[in-house]
């Protein structure tokens, strides 16, 4: 905008929230990917584990876990880790 | 006694879950949209794809505005009854216990399936015999009933086990064989297979209409 100084940087912070089945879960997808893989000739492939990549920009970190507690995951079945990405 | 059931964006059981309850009481159609319960004595929550099972199945429609007024209803001890996607959604929703899990096998079920009533002192099972064997369909990918074994024991003790896959015919490995499981005052109920599909001899069998007989049977709130 005409008149203004430099706009005020954006506080926003990337992150990346990666959510997996818990272990001692039978990840079905996992298990199934895990025996396709040797019928491409890929063998000695073991513990295949699908899970989800959240990527997202929040203005405010500290609130990512509470997001993934409320939504982003199901603790009683899955386990998430959040890693920020530098600017 | 009229019973409300629920449609989201997706549902696709509620038109037999309604012709279900008509065969015993009134009912109407609750939009996802509206925090109006309309007055009705119990509530169903349907099976189908709510909200395309985005992120995780049931996750997002619990975030409708039907669902603050179904929580309220739960809470003050309304009956709730939640089938297949409703069972879900009821999870996601905290209003019952457990998970759901894509079957073990990772694949699509249709089958029929034999369930025992193994609580039969519930708003939902008031009809049916202690023991007794109810025929009914399962059709789900994501059924797998799954809770930390503390509180399968938990479960089990309280008698919030209400339904339960005869051996040999547990369709998706669901821990201890779990078809149908209460919230801890027994008044919410979730359940995998159908009954709303099996309430007319042409289709097979009518033992899922005990369960909405059993609710029908209710005196009116």
């Amino acid at each position: 905008m005409p008149g203004c100084a430099a706009a005020a940087p954006d506080s926003r912070v990337r992150a990346r929230v990666l959510i997996r089945p818990k272990q001692g879960i039978l990840d079905a997808q996992g298990q199934t990917v895990e025996r396709a893989l040797p019928a491409l000739g890929f063998e000695g492939v073991s513990n295949v584990r699908i899970g989800r990549l959240i990527e997202l920009e929040v203005e405010d970190p500290a609130r990512i876990r509470e997001m993934c507690e409320r939504l982003l995951a199901n603790p009683l079945i899955e386990d998430y880790e959040v890693s920020l990405e530098e600017r | 006694m009229k019973f409300g059931v629920v449609r989201f964006p997706g549902s696709c059981d509620e038109h037999d879950a309604l012709l279900a309850c008509r065969r015993f009481a009134d009912a109407e159609l609750l939009w996802h949209g509206e925090r109006d319960l309309k007055g009705v004595d119990a509530v169903v929550i349907p099976g189908g794809f709510s909200y395309g099972d985005y992120l995780r199945v049931g996750a997002i429609a619990r975030f409708s505005p039907v669902m603050e007024a179904v929580g309220e209803w739960a809470a003050a001890g309304g009956p709730v009854l939640g089938i297949c996607n409703g069972f879900q959604v009821l999870c996601e929703a905290g209003l019952l216990p457990g998970a759901l899990l894509v079957n073990a096998e990772l694949r699509f079920l249709c089958r029929q399936v034999e369930v025992e009533v193994v609580n039969a002192e519930t708003p939902f099972t008031s009809t049916c015999d202690p023991g007794e064997r109810l025929s009914v369909p399962v059709k789900h990918t994501t059924g797998r009933y799954f809770a930390p074994e503390l509180e399968l024991d938990e479960l089990e003790r309280s008698g919030q086990v209400v339904l339960r896959y005869l051996p040999g015919q547990n369709p998706n490995d669901s821990r201890r064989d779990i078809a149908g499981v209460t919230n801890r005052a027994g008044n919410v109920l979730g359940l995998m297979p159908h009954p709303e599909h099996a309430v007319d001899a042409l289709t097979g069998s009518t033992d899922g209409a005990r369960i909405f007989e059993s609710l029908a049977s209710l005196s009116p709130a």
